[in-house]
């Protein structure tokens, strides 16, 4: 076996989520993202494999893993589909930590086992048209009235929420108003089908065709008081802690990405023949090929520190930092990944039956998600003591 | 009911294979080894059949070391516990030393029914089913494609190129399976876990009374003189249709023994 910082279970579960995504991803991924279509059938395989209940509790039918082994097997679905791996990564990180963490007995008793399992997915609404990053912008209102919660409002790009087995969403919604006048920011839960709450048609996106992300709606939407997950007022504590494990998961994410352009540049560079060899043999295309090399195993080095810190307990600014730096550096280059592979397959990388195209498309929106390269950068600069706005 | 599944370690065989050029034997250095696919299907079927009872499932293998692999990906999918007979003795060993090994080694387990995929990747004999069941004196059920086992009884479907058979036998039995017996599972990342903690018995020849010269490559009974590399392809034939197109087909077809 190849050398690995990673412990020889990891290794053997990485070989496990390889051949699964190989045989069951890769040969119908093209005809999906063409449709446009989410598979559910998947994601009851993924749930069979236990990819879903990797950290959680084996009382809800986890496997009670570490935070790497989840980077593992979203690193390896990224390999093959961006769309599943951030599906997977979506459905644990968004869905299922919020309800894990800050919910009470009956709610995870509730909640938990179809998620695990996956049969049933959970979005996590925190975006909205005028907010996003700056949650206290938060404009979707819960009001209290006869013991139940009156949600209005509306929430955009959230993933998972919308699918057939979606089975609940859980949102931030303004609940009053402290003192000094901030908002009050509070967490409930949505299940599908309440009345007033729809999950509008799915985007027009540029990639990520697979995933289901939808804007949702919320009007007069009524779910009973013990819906709020967690404290009062503490939803804007409890989403920047969902998204410090998020900023490491994209990171893994997107070293798949970047691996999936390594192996798939370096096979065409010695396959396809010009001017009476492969044009592997251009330093202009073989270099371009070794940096990918480069990026890849840097990208990894920088996610799984960042993991194995979180595993191993270690906490606040430091892994904060160590999570935003993996972020930034794995996401930046997963994008300049899919350009330099593109270009070694020359006019084939833009047509959509190769798949450079289809990770070309899928990159943009990691340096985006979970906070963008600037927002990345804001905070690394504030973690070295920077007194930046 | 206690099952023994019967696995093998072999070289990847999507990898590129060859023979050790020394002594003609597989050459298991330059390629990684892996547990025998077709043995996968094995271990699917003896975790159905333990699953509703309380018995065992014991993952046996003949190999060098790095063969423990075999066993812990067995042990990784559900396996109980694993059984590993490594002597230096026993490379180049044919089917029939392997099979006498296996026999010594299954006559130290309690089992009702032994179960083994059709054949090995490499060897692709699929004589080491048959040749145990001849020690051990046990009706052999071989290249099943559907098993049902209740209380001692296995119903086993054989699906032939030209009829498909139901045989039934008792316990203590052996049985083989295809790969057309139900998709084998993948290990869980629980399961990976599990089976750090698993008991992994290793056994050498002495322990199982076996005498080396009865085992090895000295001792098999068929041996490879020579071995060359596959012919490389050759360019296919282009036929140009001059009115007779449809008849050069079929005479192609038919040469090559398809129609």
């Amino acid at each position: 076996m190849a050398y690995s910082t990673l412990s020889p279970e990891h290794e053997a579960f990485r070989k496990v989520v390889r051949d699964f995504a190989q045989a069951e991803v890769a040969p119908r991924v093209a005809q999906w993202d063409r449709d446009h279509h989410f598979p559910v059938d998947l994601v009851a395989k993924m749930g069979e494999l236990g990819l879903f209940g990797l950290t959680a509790p084996e009382e809800y039918g986890g496997s009670g893993g570490d935070f790497t082994s989840l980077c593992v097997a979203i690193e390896e679905l990224g390999r093959v589909d961006q769309s599943i791996g951030i599906t997977l990564e979506a459905a644990v990180g968004l869905g299922i930590n919020p309800i894990l963490t800050f919910g009470n007995d009956a709610q995870k008793a509730q909640w938990l086992p179809d998620l695990v399992a996956g049969q049933a997915l959970a979005g996590f609404g925190l975006t909205e048209p005028g907010a996003g990053s700056d949650a206290g912008a938060t404009a979707t209102k819960a009001v209290l009235a006869d013991g139940e919660w009156v949600v209005d409002g509306a929430k955009q790009f959230i993933t998972n929420s919308g699918s057939s087995i979606t089975s609940v969403v859980t949102v931030t919604a303004r609940t009053g108003v402290r003192d000094g006048g901030r908002p009050e920011i509070s967490t409930i839960m949505i299940p599908s089908g309440t009345p007033g709450f729809v999950a509008e048609a799915a985007y027009d996106k540029l990639g990520w065709h697979i995933s289901d992300t939808h804007p949702l709606s919320f009007t007069g939407c009524r779910v009973p008081e013990e819906n709020l997950l967690g404290e009062r007022g503490r939803g804007y504590a409890q989403f920047l802690a969902t998204l410090d494990d998020g900023r490491i998961a994209i990171a893994a994410l997107a070293v798949g990405c970047i691996e999936a352009c390594l192996d798939l540049a370096r096979e065409y560079a010695l396959d396809r023949q010009t001017f009476g060899g492969p044009i592997g043999r251009k330093q202009g295309v073989a270099f371009q090929i070794a940096d990918l090399a480069v990026a890849a195993r840097a990208a990894r080095a920088l996610t799984y520190e960042a993991a194995a810190m979180k595993d191993a307990g270690v906490g606040g600014q430091e892994l904060k930092q160590a999570a935003s730096i993996a972020k930034l550096y794995a996401t930046e280059q997963a994008v300049t990944a899919t350009r330099i592979a593109t270009q070694v397959f020359g006019g084939y990388g833009f047509m959509e039956e190769y798949p450079v195209a289809r990770f070309y498309r899928d990159a943009k929106i990691l340096e985006i998600g979970e906070g963008t390269s600037e927002v990345q950068r804001m905070l690394i600069a504030r973690g070295l003591g920077l007194p930046v706005e | 009911m206690n099952i023994v599944v019967c696995v093998k370690y072999v070289p990847d065989a999507t990898a590129d294979r060859s023979f050790d050029s020394s002594d003609s034997t597989v050459d298991r250095e330059g390629v990684d080894g892996l547990l025998s696919e077709l043995d996968e299907y094995a271990v699917e079927q003896a975790l159905l059949a333990a699953e509703d009872g309380d018995g065992e499932v014991t993952v046996l293998t003949v190999g060098p070391a790095d063969a423990a692999d075999a066993v812990r990906k067995a042990l990784q999918m559900g396996a109980d516990k694993g059984v590993h007979v490594e002597d230096d003795d026993i490379a180049g060993s044919d089917a029939v030393a392997t099979s006498l090994i296996l026999a010594k080694a299954l006559g130290t387990l309690e089992y009702d029914l032994v179960f083994f995929g059709m054949s090995s990747t490499d060897g692709t004999m699929g004589v080491v089913p048959t040749m145990v069941a001849e020690r051990l004196g046990l009706p052999a059920v071989t290249y099943g494609s559907e098993i049902t086992v209740d209380g001692s009884t296995v119903t086993v479907r054989r699906d032939g190129d030209v009829a498909t058979e139901t045989i039934t036998a008792t316990a203590p039995a052996v049985v083989s399976v295809t790969d057309q017996s139900g998709e084998p599972r993948y290990p869980s990342f629980k399961g990976i876990m599990a089976a750090k903690k698993k008991p992994v018995e290793d056994l050498t020849l002495s322990d199982l009374g076996i005498d080396a010269s009865e085992v090895g490559l000295g001792a098999a009974w068929t041996k490879v003189l020579s071995f060359a590399p596959r012919p490389p392809r050759s360019a296919g034939e282009i036929v140009t249709d001059e009115g007779d197109g449809g008849t050069k087909l079929a005479e192609f077809l038919a040469s090559k023994k398809f129609v």
